[in-house]
């Protein structure tokens, strides 16, 4: 027997949105499964890995911790929401540029955490970048590529002319 | 070059198994076995629940042998009856609501009869526990060179050691998933998995079809770490069987739990060395001992243990060497194919105890390792004589300048409550598949020539983070002399890719993408080129072709040769082990508060040989990927046991590195090219993972002046052996 439908309206990459859906469904399966974006992942469902990070009102938070109803009224920022208007993020060009995403199944969540620190923080320390990504699991790459893309893309938003951190690449002999 | 499929990842458009779209499906779920052995005596089926709305199978339902076809054929694709290990699978439901999937799976039980297990692979079974053989060992295999008795006997110094390393779960980001569906007569299975040809195997031994009615496509892959090598397989064959049964398409996904506790993880492992050494430092004999869980059935513990083997005497030169090695049948969800498959096991071990035997003897650790690595012309354990012109003492020193080795060993012993220690590990891989595995698998790669002249390589091989797509695709740009958007990398679709073997063993580049370009060669003999034997001239070339035969297909191909001059005996374990080694010096440094006794790495320096670096990025991904994962087998990822059973199958508390937890990890390559690999590449995606262990419990050795010997050292760990230290210390001095 179905769960009768509830219906929220909220903002959803920009653009207003009315969904209905299984009101016990997490933000996460309504996002997936009722809204048709797959950009977010699930990686473990009980809010450990990080990988289904989206933004509520420009704030990281757990998408499968997270009723879809309690998002009624409120700003959903997905990946899917990063590009505007047919351009990439700056995170997204950095990210591609010195290869931070290799399976890419966490790459969303950790560009959409590290979008929410330079928003705050503009020039983030290392330790900042490291502590705003604390949360998040990544078991390709061992971190250090996506610390470099989001300081060349700090750099960038700054409108500094940046060059990549290549402090941890000796090259060859 | 970029990533060719990174801006589909960037943007979330990448589709993983689980975001295929799908229309009118079911949702499929395992039952599993609760005890970890024992006649299964009832299957009841909960009240409350209409069950005529689920589709059941059970191994009844089987229109083949119950056997997942891998090296051997004892593990079955459902429990008949009788399990041998908890979470075994028993019985398949499917529904089209998940929710009343998952109420229905927690309403079935399954009632065992329990009889012994054996759940300790290190102590000898006892009879009532023998259930493989005679004595319970899935596999035996030894290497003998020399007479390592009379020489022991006659050493100067012989030190004795055991270690032990625990179980590691890959904890790919993305869990396993499968959807099975027909397409006509064709059973067509999508998903997340490494070997679409293994799958393939699997399907058709099981199901009773032939290779016309299967296609198996893999899907984007979001990490593998050889845990997508083998258990795709079951869980193809599981979907499969619901999509049969119901005549519907069936998506079976794991979530996290479910693929920590039930899929395979590194084989666990005790490593026994006795060696003879002079009182400088040669090594005159090394007389090693390995032992492994290889769990409830064989899969692919055979050549793990052989691989682990082969590596254990380490990149040394040994006259006297005998490595005896045995994979334990017990009754453990099956260990499978983890990167570095038996190495890591046994490079922990090997490294370990060279720092033991260094301090025994009183000498430098990275002296002693320059005294033994192998000069070129000497030979492995195997007798393989290395002659590749890498001077492997170059690149240990290489590592120690980096590292400032010698000022921080000189510096490190500073009291207080936080101790500092550095150490190092020098190691190899043998990349491809071992012996004359590469020669059995007989890889193809077809190159097809496209008619608006673009060309398409036609692999098995996967993308999965490492980056098969870019690394195929500049290797036939580059033969060809044509531009990255001249080359389409085909999906690894079984109805229309060769088998070109598996994406395991560090073999995609170096010997599959040799096969890209040699059948890229034979695409240019087939097509007449008329002079312009590449670039634009070779498009053009293409387009006439197409022209000339409508409709047809123009494709090059090429089938693996072994390169000349190698050698292997698999009844003796002789000769030749691999085409090519990849070499390596990883150096640690470490912090332990002895407040906590937590470990911190803070410094890690990598520097290895893997002949020409085809792709800058990505090898240091490679190898920064690797060591953060080695970091972590080193110090957090902990399996704990309960009747068989892994307790915390959750991310709370198996612990993987964070960002929190990993020190900067300095990367530098040196290149000598390797003859028979493309443009020159040897393998490298499981060398990181060899290092990183030894390196780190060697530096935590040389901060507290103990000599740890178990992995994960977790703060418990270090603790009692920190204070039994102590005491034993305090013993001395009364």
């Amino acid at each position: 027997m179905p769960d009768p439908k509830a219906t929220i309206s909220f903002e959803l990459n920009g653009e207003p949105a009315t969904l209905a859906f299984a009101p016990h469904k997490t933000l996460l399966e309504v996002l997936r499964e009722d809204a048709g974006l797959t950009g977010t992942k699930h990686g473990c469902e009980l809010g450990e890995c990080g990988t289904c990070t989206v933004l509520l009102d420009g704030t990281p938070v757990l998408s499968c911790l997270l009723l879809g109803l309690a998002c009624a009224g409120h700003r959903v920022t997905t990946v899917e929401g990063m590009a505007a208007g047919g351009r990439l993020h700056p995170l997204q060009d950095a990210f591609a540029e010195l290869g931070a995403a290799q399976c890419g199944y966490c790459t969303p969540a950790f560009l959409l955490a590290a979008q929410a620190l330079l928003a705050v923080e503009p020039r983030p320390s290392r330790a900042a970048i490291k502590q705003a990504l604390a949360g998040n699991l990544c078991r390709c790459t061992g971190y250090l590529k996506i610390y470099e893309a989001v300081e060349l893309a700090a750099a960038r938003l700054r409108g500094e002319d940046a060059t990549p951190a290549r402090e941890t690449l000796y090259g060859h002999a | 070059m970029h990533r060719r499929e990174g801006l589909a990842k960037l943007t979330g458009r990448e589709r993983y198994v689980d975001d295929l779209p799908l229309d009118d499906f079911l949702w499929g779920a395992t039952v599993r076995s609760p005890a970890s052995r024992g006649r299964v005596t009832a299957v009841r089926f909960g009240r409350g629940i209409d069950w005529s709305q689920f589709v059941v199978v059970d191994s009844q339902d089987l229109p083949g042998p119950n056997e997942i076809l891998l090296i051997e054929r004892d593990q079955p694709v459902l429990a008949a009856g009788y399990v041998r290990h908890v979470h075994e699978p028993v019985l398949l439901l499917a529904h089209r609501d998940r929710v009343a999937l998952r109420r229905a799976v927690a309403a079935v039980t399954i009632e065992v009869a329990p009889e012994p297990a054996a759940l300790d692979f290190r102590v000898p079974p006892r009879p009532e526990q023998i259930q493989y053989g005679a004595d319970n060992v899935l596999k035996h295999l030894r290497i003998e060179k020399g007479d390592v008795e009379r020489a022991l006997a006659t050493a100067p110094v012989v030190v004795e050691g055991v270690y032990e390393t625990g179980a590691q779960e890959h904890v790919y980001l993305e869990p396993q998933g499968m959807i099975a569906h027909m397409d006509g007569d064709v059973l067509v299975v999508r998903g997340s998995m490494q070997c679409p040809y293994y799958v393939v195997k699997a399907l058709t031994h099981a199901l009773n079809r032939d290779e016309q009615h299967v296609r198996v496509v893999q899907t984007p892959t979001g990490g593998g770490f050889g845990g997508k090598e083998e258990y795709p397989s079951t869980i193809a064959l599981h979907a499969a069987l619901l999509a049969l049964k119901s005549g519907r398409p069936v998506k079976l996904v794991y979530d996290r739990t479910e693929d920590m506790a039930a899929t395979t993880k590194r084989h666990p492992a005790r490593v026994r060395h006795r060696t003879g050494v002079t009182r400088d430092g040669k090594l005159v004999a090394q007389d090693i001992e390995v032992v492994m869980d290889g769990g409830a059935y064989v899969t692919l513990s055979p050549v793990v243990l052989s691989r682990g083997i082969i590596h254990a005497a380490g990149p040394y030169a040994c006259e006297h060497v005998r490595i005896d090695g045995r994979a334990m049948f017990t009754n453990a969800v099956p260990f499978g194919a983890f990167r570095g498959f038996g190495a890591p096991q046994t490079h922990f071990a090997g490294e370990r105890h060279m720092d033991v035997v260094a301090h025994r003897l009183g000498i430098d650790p990275a002296e002693l390792r320059r005294r033994n690595l192998l000069r070129d012309g000497e030979r492995t354990a195997t007798g393989q004589v290395v002659n590749d012109g890498t001077d492997r003492v170059a690149v240990l020193e290489r590592a120690l300048a980096l590292a400032d080795y010698d000022k921080k060993r000189a510096a490190n012993k500073a009291g207080g409550t936080t101790r500092r220690g550095i150490g190092i590990a020098t190691f190899h891989h043998g990349a491809g598949f071992t012996g004359s595995g590469e020669v059995m698998l007989s890889s193809r790669v077809d190159v097809a020539g496209l008619p608006d002249g673009r060309i398409e390589v036609l692999s098995a091989n996967i993308e999965m983070g490492q980056g098969t797509i870019t690394v195929f695709t500049a290797l036939a740009a580059a033969r060809l002399g044509l531009t990255p958007d001249d080359v389409v990398v085909a999906e690894a679709d079984t109805a229309r890719v060769p088998n070109s073997g598996p994406t395991v063993a560090s073999r995609t580049s170096m010997v599959v993408g040799r096969l890209v370009e040699r059948a890229c060669d034979d695409l240019r003999r087939r097509v007449n080129t008329g002079g312009r034997g590449k670039g634009e001239g070779l498009k053009r070339a293409i387009m006439d072709w197409h022209r000339a035969h409508p409709g047809g297909r123009l494709v090059g191909s090429a089938t693996y040769e072994r390169p000349p001059g190698i050698a292997w005996d698999d009844h003796t374990y002789t000769g030749d082990a691999y085409g090519a080694f990849a070499w390596a010096a990883y150096i640690a440094e470490v912090e332990v508060d002895l407040r906590t006794y937590t470990t911190r790495v803070t410094d890690f320096v990598a520097v290895q040989e893997i002949g020409k670096v085809l792709h800058e990025t990505f090898a240091r991904g490679q190898v920064q990927g690797g060591v953060a994962q080695g970091i972590g087998w080193a110090l957090l990822e902990d399996c704990k046991w309960q009747d068989g059973a892994m307790a915390n199958a959750q991310l709370t508390n198996y612990l993987i590195p964070t960002t929190e937890d990993l020190p900067p990890i300095r990367v530098a390559f040196l290149e000598n090219p390797y003859p028979h690999g493309a443009q020159g590449a040897k393998g490298l995606g499981e060398l990181p993972i060899d290092g990183p262990a030894p390196a780190v419990l060697n530096a935590v050795a040389d901060a507290l002046g103990v000599e740890p010997t178990t992995i994960p050292l977790t703060p418990e760990r270090l603790m009692e052996i920190a204070e039994r230290g102590a005491r034993n210390a305090e013993q001395r001095r009364q």
